[in-house]
């Protein structure tokens, strides 16, 4: 690459290498179509349990796999998203849609505030501060009265969306969670694409460069990371309506572990390798749940298996076979 | 009193009974079937289901009867998550059993969501039949009110006033220590402190020399598996029994005293729905259920689900369908009857009531054999074992 | 419920003194993993793991094999470490060129593995191991009683951290490793076996998790979960301490086992909290940790 100052990198250069490939216009049209026929045949809760950790993962990825950055914490976002959703739909009574972003603004403010302390330090530092933080809010959810410990917030009413359309049914939830989660997609996929993203990418591959060529680093690293805990925070706070209910297990250390292994069997560093790590580990514990401990050892062994044999994850796999990136 | 609704019910069983097809009823065991209360509850309640579908010989009534089972891992979602999908895509008809009250209450909003039939057994908050009662739910087994009742009143009629909790940090052992406190104050004794332990802890010491440190008579134990079994077993080790204090468990079950030992849990004072050693009757379910469950005898939450499914059952005969508000009608209004809890009532909250024990776990030399726990020292009468019907707060009740 | 001054100094002695053995069990398992990190600057996320199988092959080889717990003592480490060296030679051996980030995700999994297969073998309730004869019973010493095997835990587990130290930094063979980690190629071009000896020091700090395993089994239950909490408590230790550094690990284990045990007087809720708070703290102040050099 050239030696592109800041106005340089918006200008033709950023056009040439950014443009939208066609590949991909594809792909995504696809996968619309897919997940427009998918609650006819499939049972559209699973669907949408798989599109919501799609979503969390993919908001993962923007961080790891284009910033570089292992947060060990990201289910302190998904978490707190999810009672604040479910808090504001069932005790304030608002709209879901409200909830939710309310929930997302709840997920950004703590993204800004942790990930304004944790991107001083790096690598597995970086990770353990993120792990840190992410025990507090799991320490603040058993003790805070209105998260109801253990039990969670339950029976969260699904609500009218904008006050008109029920979403009692399982089919019309459906199609709004959709649109939520491709757009939460849609827009990451933008964000890596955006002449931002590029600046990102360098400062993954080469920091003191980066810096030597004057970006303003930190800054970068702290707009990825609220951007990113936004993300997760969308994806908890619609799970919490899906499934009417926020608990313990979304803030749980465990949660950070697996959207981590999600993104890590999909392929880090791709657009599509997060939606697939999800939909594989998400069907395996629906599909698997009956065998009890197996699904641990699985899950390890996947975990094992990506590390030794392709840590490009499955996408990036595919990727190279084709020689596309994906 | 209920005379008139007996005959009418049981005409109306009778003219169903006649006109009845074959009814295909498919129930889902809810349980913990790798964790912590996997040993109360798990692969026993789905054997003690279907001992129930034998003893009541479905097939050869009609009913066909088909039991399915899953791990809800004590998490309220995935509890909520499965039982979602037994209703939308298996076609489950009730569920049962759900211990582990966060999780029981997520099945019981779902179940009232769906309206279908929820029979809980292993759950023990009393807001299940409280505050936050259903027209779907029908709590069989224990709840935290019984428990504390049952163990806090006799203890305090022994002369043990003061009491000090060491509690699990978590809503339920909250709502333990709470309702035991209160029992405790209302007669007459006193409670001198208590302290709050991450949930699941591993190391009780800190907590016991604190107990110690208060002076109390007894150190009540509001936590659960796992938990209690540990604070048991260094309660022993630092010497806290040995030198005078009393240890009140206030939800154990009888595979805990297995896992700890005679050694270790003898004189623990406790309150429990059902003992296999107490009747013939009990005596002769229980060693078939050892039979076929590697010789372990049933708890209260296996013999429990046995009894709720056969009450279940029952109803199924009686309306000659699975009507949702049929069934409930029918289980509330007619009696139960089972080898294991006897006569019993569902009250109009969900609530069961029947007789409850106070035991005293035997020392090693008491013990006669395996299995050989308990000594009883009272019997509850259904009529005091459980909390009165209009001070839950329940909807249903007016 | 308790104020700072409503608490009798004898009663505040015999809470700094449980901090104190809980603390041991943090010094030896924040010592493995700081050996390990140190010489090899792999995370190892499965020590928890490793500690439990330690618990449960001293569990084993007394019910199967009737071996009793001083045997345990010493034949369970060399067990475990040498599953430990398999692990390294197979799979871990393949990482070092690669971001630290694979050796933590690989451990990850490698943990969940090993646990859930315990968990479908043995289940969760916990198997019973009895704290040997000879260290039975306790000793009165006035402001409590303490039982003998707890005695036993901190002195063990005191003599094995420092020794360790003194091996490490104090030793010739301790020397090779140290000068090993900073420049392996002219380590090896002295005719040291390199690889040889970051397979026997992984083994080495597994065996100190598989001693862990050892001492705690007779006073916690043995359980396939009891490492998996645990082990984010003691990485967040070593952070503390100080990547690598082992007198920072094994001070910092025993301190907050110590600040652990008051917190569980004044505020015991927050005990399970209170050392991420502390790690968040000082990795703001000092971030290479208490004890590290910064690089």
């Amino acid at each position: 690459m050239t030696t592109p100052s800041e106005t340089e990198i918006i200008a033709p250069v950023a056009a040439r290498h950014v443009g939208t490939p066609r590949h991909h216009i594809a792909i995504f049209a696809g996968l619309l179509v897919l997940l427009l026929i998918a609650p006819f045949v499939l049972y559209p809760v699973f669907v949408m349990k798989v599109l919501c950790f799609a979503l969390f993962a993919s908001a993962l990825n923007l961080l790891l796999g284009f910033g570089g950055l292992l947060s060990f914490g990201h289910a302190a976002f998904f978490g707190s998203a999810s009672y604040v959703a479910a808090h504001a739909a069932k005790v304030w009574g608002l709209n879901p849609e409200i909830a939710i972003l309310l929930g997302v603004f709840t997920a950004a403010l703590l993204g800004l505030a942790i990930g304004a302390l944790a991107i001083k330090r790096q690598g597995i530092y970086f990770a353990m501060v993120t792990l840190a933080f992410a025990q507090m809010v799991y320490f603040l959810a058993v003790q805070a009265p209105f998260t109801g410990g253990e039990d969670g917030i339950q029976a969260v009413p699904r609500g009218r969306l904008f006050g008109l359309i029920d979403l009692s049914s399982d089919f019309t939830l459906y199609f709004v969670v959709l649109a939520i989660v491709f757009g939460g997609i849609l827009g990451i996929y933008r964000i890596i694409h955006s002449p931002f993203g590029q600046v990102l990418k360098a400062i993954r591959d080469n920091e003191p460069r980066s810096i030597s060529l004057g970006y303003k680093v930190e800054r970068y690293k702290l707009a990825v990371f609220v951007m990113s805990a936004s993300l997760a925070g969308l994806a908890g706070a619609t799970k919490a309506i899906v499934f009417q209910l926020s608990s313990l297990t979304d803030v749980y250390w465990s949660m950070s572990g697996e959207v981590v292994l999600m993104t890590l069997l999909g392929g880090m560093g791709t657009v599509f390798g997060p939606l697939v790590g999800a939909a594989v580990i998400v069907t395996m514990e629906s599909y698997l749940a009956g065998f009890g401990a197996w699904v641990t050892v699985i899950q390890g062994v996947i975990f094992v298996a990506s590390v030794m044999l392709f840590r490009e994850g499955i996408v990036g796999v595919i990727a190279k076979w084709l020689k596309k990136p994906l | 009193m209920k005379l008139p609704t007996l005959i009418v019910a049981s005409v109306a069983s009778l003219l169903m009974a006649g006109t009845a097809m074959a009814t295909d009823i498919k129930i889902g065991v809810l349980n913990d079937r790798s964790g912590v209360y996997a040993d109360l509850s798990g692969e026993g309640s789905v054997l003690a289901a279907r001992m129930a579908v034998e003893d009541f010989d479905a097939a050869a009534k009609g009913i066909n009867v088909e039991i399915i089972s899953a791990d809800h891992q004590n998490k309220p979602d995935i509890a909520s998550t499965i039982a979602r999908q037994w209703y939308d895509q298996d076609g489950v008809d009730m569920i049962a059993d759900v211990p582990t009250s966060s999780a029981a209450f997520a099945v019981a909003d779902v179940t009232r969501d769906k309206n279908k039939i929820f029979m809980n057994s292993g759950a023990g908050s009393a807001d299940l039949t409280g505050a936050q009662c259903s027209p779907n739910t029908v709590h069989w087994t224990y709840d935290t009110w019984a428990l504390a009742h049952g163990t806090g009143t006799a203890m305090v009629q022994e002369g043990f006033t003061k009491w000090f909790f060491i509690t699990a940090d978590y809503a339920f052992g909250q709502a333990l220590e709470a309702d035991t406190s209160a029992v405790v104050e209302a007669a007459g004794g006193e409670v001198l402190g208590a302290v709050r332990h991450p949930f699941p802890g591993a190391d009780f010491s800190s907590y016991l020399l604190q107990a110690q440190a208060s002076g109390a008579q007894v150190i009540g134990l509001a936590n659960a598996g796992g938990d209690t079994v540990n604070t048991i077993k260094q309660a022993a080790e630092f010497g806290i029994t040995q030198a005078g204090q009393a240890l009140a468990g206030l939800l154990i079950f009888i595979t805990d005293v297995h896992a700890l030992g005679l050694e270790t849990a003898q004189g623990l004072v406790l309150t429990e729905a059902f003992y296999w050693d107490i009747n013939d009757e009990t005596r002769a379910w229980s060693e078939r259920f050892a039979a076929e469950h590697g010789g372990s005898m049933p708890t209260m939450v296996h013999a429990g689900v046995y009894a709720s499914v056969l009450h279940y059952l029952k109803a199924v005969e009686a309306t000659g369908g699975k009507e949702t508000e049929a069934l409930m009608e029918s289980m509330k209004t007619t009696p139960s009857e089972d080898p294991l809890f006897g006569k019993g009532v569902v009250r109009p909250d969900g609530r069961h009531i029947h007789d409850m024990y106070l035991f005293q776990v035997k020392s090693p030399a008491e013990s006669k054999g395996p299995w050989d726990y308990y000594s009883l020292l009272a019997s509850i009468p259904a009529k005091d074992a459980f909390r009165p019907l209009a001070d839950g707060g329940c909807e249903l009740v007016k | 419920m308790f104020e700072l001054l409503g608490i009798p100094p004898q009663a505040l002695f015999g809470q700094l003194l449980l901090g104190l053995i809980n603390g041991s069990f943090y010094a030896l398992l924040s010592l493995g993993l700081a050996v390990i990190f140190g010489l090899l600057n792999i995370i190892n996320f499965s020590h928890g793991a490793q500690y439990m199988m330690g618990a449960f092959v001293a569990w084993m080889l007394m019910t199967y094999a009737g071996i009793n717990y001083w045997w345990a003592l010493l034949l369970v480490p060399i067990i475990v470490g040498t599953t430990g060296v398999v692990i390294e030679r197979v799979m871990i051996a393949r990482l070092y060129h690669l971001d630290h980030l694979y050796g933590l995700l690989l451990t990850f999994g490698l943990a969940l593995i090993i646990q859930g297969l315990f968990r479908n073998q043995y289940g969760v309730s916990g198997l019973p191991y009895s704290i040997p004869g000879e260290l039975s019973g306790g000793t009165n010493l006035g402001f409590m009683f303490l039982p003998n095997y707890r005695a036993w835990v901190v002195v063990a587990s005191a003599i094995v951290c420092f020794g360790t130290w003194f091996a490490i930094e104090r030793t010739r063979l301790g020397a090779y490793l140290r000068a090993a980690t900073e420049n392996p190629v002219l380590v090896g071009a002295f005719g040291i076996n390199v690889p040889r000896m970051i397979t026997l020091t992984y083994g080495f700090g597994v065996g100190l998790a598989a001693l862990a395993g050892v001492l705690a089994a007779p006073i916690y239950s043995v359980n396939p979960n009891m490492g998996a909490d645990l082990i984010i408590v003691v990485f967040a230790v070593v952070v503390i301490g100080g990547m690598g550094s082992i007198l920072g690990a094994i001070l910092t284990g025993f301190g907050l086992g110590i600040v652990e045990g008051l917190t569980r007087v004044f505020y015991p809720e927050a005990s399970s909290v209170v050392i991420f708070v502390i790690m968040a703290l000082v990795l703001l102040v000092k971030p290479a940790g208490l004890f590290g050099r910064t690089a």
